[in-house]
């Protein structure tokens, strides 16, 4: 569909439709806000330390970091989101403190510093242990327990913002007069397929 | 604004409930010329600032997930998620039920204008011929004292006037109708449809209650896939902006939001002659005064309703001489079973939104069968495509892959959109042991006796759970997927949907010929109360492979026909 057809179809349907909904124009405001707050440079934390706040950030790129879809997890303002939500929960807000405090202490046994001032490869060293449930034993059960809850809200928060949802590759969520299947998306599926 | 009505004031028909049935009464008598007071125990619905369409999660500071990360530790107050449209809830602050102990129940109730229609799945089905004669054909439960021939003429004027989707296909399990154009099938869709074909199961164009041409003043889909999220532009059914909203312009309307009927209030000769509910927000009580009544609450709440009105007329209840008001209670069997399917990963991306629901479906296949393992049948709904990202869309990938970094979120890339799953609705047989009664011992928050459930599947509905698995299993892997997912033990009673979590329940008050069986006739009017009338699905003497939505639409309709015409010749 053409720019020109979409913009008519969105205005019809906004016509036809009283306020509220079909709302981009607000959404794309609220997007240039956050945007805007990110570059303006320091977040200040509600809930986490500063250093519990850089910690969190470079373990948020080390799960998702920047690749030829987006940007990493930390500039998508991931870290926003956790600090935000642990700000107004005691029990998520230990999960952060606590599972920080581990990724220090545990790096502090093996390279002698805190994780955010370790080597990259000292870092993901750490990682390889306790990014999976394999590992699980008495020394690397906490970490294992904290960086599933860190994967999982690093993942959520970031394919929910603007940037993940354009790294995935969604484009919905619009207004199509006609709703139509690519002929080159089901001749891929049809030549994988076993049927 | 609404005003309580002067006790003088009598209304032709006093409807209580807003949702499908209750919705459809409401329209059909008020373009008869019936003056109705429309009950709701809700507040109003305002689509423009009530519907969360459209809106990415990225424009709530939580995501959708609550405040604090609520949904992270438990259940949030969204049953159905942060976006999904005002609807109701499993539970109600103030308004219990119970369970008998051992038995297990779950009551989702709304209260809002328009009430579940609100979210509903918009699968709108007819029943088959054969449905309404059940017992003849297997000596199973109780047929219907109408047939689908008397049905079919309000199935047209339902499907006509909300606007149904579909295609011609001459299956006798799944009859033809009026439809529009269903758009095509989505990727994985197709690749389900070839699958089905080898397995000589047919899969065919949903059956949505979605327009994709302007229809009455509606304008057509516009493809977001986000019906439950409900529809700004009512391009899908729900009954308040389809039939409630328009209904009220006609002037003969009055709705009474935050209205919880307490009891039906009966003269001497045993007629109703008003409805006396209490105002939700000032806990006044109130009465309507009316020539009849027309009982749209909902199965069950419409069940406590009659059960609640006891005189000395009618000791056990208004219209419940039979002692069914509450019986035959029935859910629809509920599986799930779902995989990643590998043909799918890396698939080109495009936008695979279309109608909120899927554009194929499976309708009933072995009708005919002889010798199955079990009564009856199930349709088979199909879920997967792109959506819009949300908290806990990855939570499988995560949990499959584990890991992080590059690798982590090239394999979400990857797998976003690849997972495809079945989801089984079939048909439970009433049986003794499941039914809801009054709770001698517990009230809500105004003082009304609330409903005490009993509930238990048979070895029937097991057996055809089971069924479900296999059949899903079968799909699956003919399409490449892998079930993770271990067999649960059926007969044991695993896997199987709980009583009620389908939100198909129905059949307490049930029509038939015989007074001593049923509390309706076939025109749902109460045999022993001629201006009783009940118009949603406590009606149904059986509950078919098919969600219960349309048929609640067509007998509704047919009701206040006839309800209209009998007052019209001075027998109402």
């Amino acid at each position: 569909m053409s720019e020109t057809s979409r913009r008519d179809l969105l205005r019809a349907i906004a016509l036809s439709v009283t306020a509220g909904g079909l709302n981009l124009e607000a959404a794309q405001h609220v997007h240039r806000l956050v945007a805007q707050a990110r570059t303006a440079s320091g977040y200040e934390p509600k809930a986490l330390t500063q250093h519990e706040y850089k910690t969190l950030e470079r373990l948020a790129d080390l799960i998702v970091p920047a690749d030829e879809h987006g940007p990493g997890a930390a500039s998508a303002g991931v870290c926003e989101f956790i600090d935000l939500l642990a700000s107004q929960n005691p029990q998520l807000l230990a999960i952060y403190t606590g599972g920080t405090a581990w990724l220090d202490s545990a790096m502090r046994r093996r390279a002698a510093t805190d994780f955010v001032s370790a080597k990259p490869e000292q870092q993901t060293a750490l990682l390889d242990l306790i990014a999976y449930r394999k590992n699980k034993s008495a020394e690397l059960g906490p970490g294992i327990q904290f960086f599933d809850w860190a994967r999982k809200m690093v993942v959520d928060a970031y394919y929910t913002s603007p940037e993940g949802i354009k790294a995935i590759g969604y484009l919905g969520n619009t207004a199509v007069a006609k709703f139509e299947v690519p002929q080159e998306a089901i001749d891929y599926a049809i030549k994988r397929s076993p049927v | 604004m609404f005003q309580v009505a002067p006790r003088s004031t009598v209304y032709d028909v006093v409807v209580i409930g807003s949702g499908a049935g209750g919705g459809t009464a409401t329209k059909v008598l008020a373009d008869l010329g019936v003056n109705v007071a429309l009950l709701e125990a809700g507040p109003m619905i305002d689509p423009a600032k009530d519907f969360k369409e459209h809106m990415w999660p990225y424009q709530v500071p939580h995501r959708g997930i609550g405040d604090g990360g609520l949904g992270y530790f438990g259940p949030t107050p969204w049953d159905f998620g942060y976006f999904t449209t005002t609807s109701g809830g499993w539970q109600l602050p103030g308004e219990p039920y119970t369970v008998a102990p051992g038995d297990k129940w779950e009551w989702f109730r709304s209260r809002v204008v328009g009430g579940r229609t609100n979210h509903f799945g918009r699968i709108a089905l007819r029943f088959a011929d054969y449905d309404f004669a059940p017992y003849s054909r297997d000596g199973l439960g109780t047929d219907w004292p109408i047939t689908y021939d008397e049905l079919a003429p309000y199935y047209d004027k339902a499907e006509s006037f909300i606007g149904v989707t579909g295609s011609q296909e001459g299956i006798r399990s799944a009859p033809d109708g009026i439809f529009q154009a269903c758009p095509p099938p989505r990727v994985h869709e197709i690749l389900v449809q070839r699958a089905a074909k080898k397995l000589n199961i047919p899969c065919i164009p949903s059956r949505l209650a979605v327009i994709t041409k302007p229809t009455n003043g509606r304008p057509a889909c516009h493809y977001c896939a986000q019906c439950g999220r409900g529809c700004v532009s009512a391009s899908n059914y729900s009954s308040s902006q389809v039939q409630i909203f328009p209904a009220m312009e006609t002037g003969r309307v009055k709705l009474f939001t935050n209205a919880m009927a307490r009891e039906l209030i009966t003269d001497d000769s045993g007629r109703v002659t008003a409805v006396s509910y209490v105002d939700k927000i000032t806990r006044a009580e109130n009465q309507i005064r009316c020539r009849s009544v027309v009982v749209a609450c909902g199965a069950c709440e419409s069940a406590r309703l009659l059960l609640n009105s006891k005189s000395s007329r009618y000791p056990t209840g208004i219209a419940n001489g039979s002692g069914h008001v509450g019986r035959n209670l029935t859910d629809s069997v509920g599986y799930s079973l779902g995989a990643h399917i590998p043909a799918l990963d890396g698939l080109p991306r495009h936008n695979s939104d279309g109608m909120g629901g899927m554009h194929v479906y499976i309708p009933w296949w072995l009708w005919d069968a002889k010798n199955k393992e079990f009564p009856r049948g199930y349709h088979v709904e199909i879920g997967g495509g792109f959506h819009m990202p949300g908290i806990g869309s990855f939570n499988g990938i995560c949990s499959r892959h584990e890991g992080y970094g590059q690798d982590l979120k090239a394999a979400i890339y990857d797998q976003y959109g690849a997972n495809v799953s079945f989801a089984g609705r079939g048909e439970q047989i009433p049986n003794p042991h499941t039914f809801c009664e009054i709770d001698p011992d517990v009230v809500d928050r105004f003082g009304i006796p609330v409903l005490r459930f009993h509930f238990r599947w048979t070895d029937d509905e097991l057996k055809q759970a089971r069924h479900m698995h296999e059949t899903f299993q079968a799909i699956l892997e003919t399409m490449g997927g892998t079930v993770t997912r271990p067999k649960p033990n059926f007969l044991g009673g695993e896997g199987i949907s709980m009583g009620g979590e389908i939100i198909h329940e129905l059949g307490t008050i049930r029509m038939g010929k015989d007074p001593s069986a049923s509390v309706l006739n076939k025109y749902c009017q109460a045999h022993e109360v001629k201006n009783l009338f009940v118009a949603d699905a406590a009606p149904f003497v059986s509950n078919p492979d098919k969600n219960p939505t349309l048929t609640i639409i067509a007998l509704a309709w047919r009701t206040a026909e006839y309800l209209a015409q009998e007052m019209r010749q001075g027998n109402v």
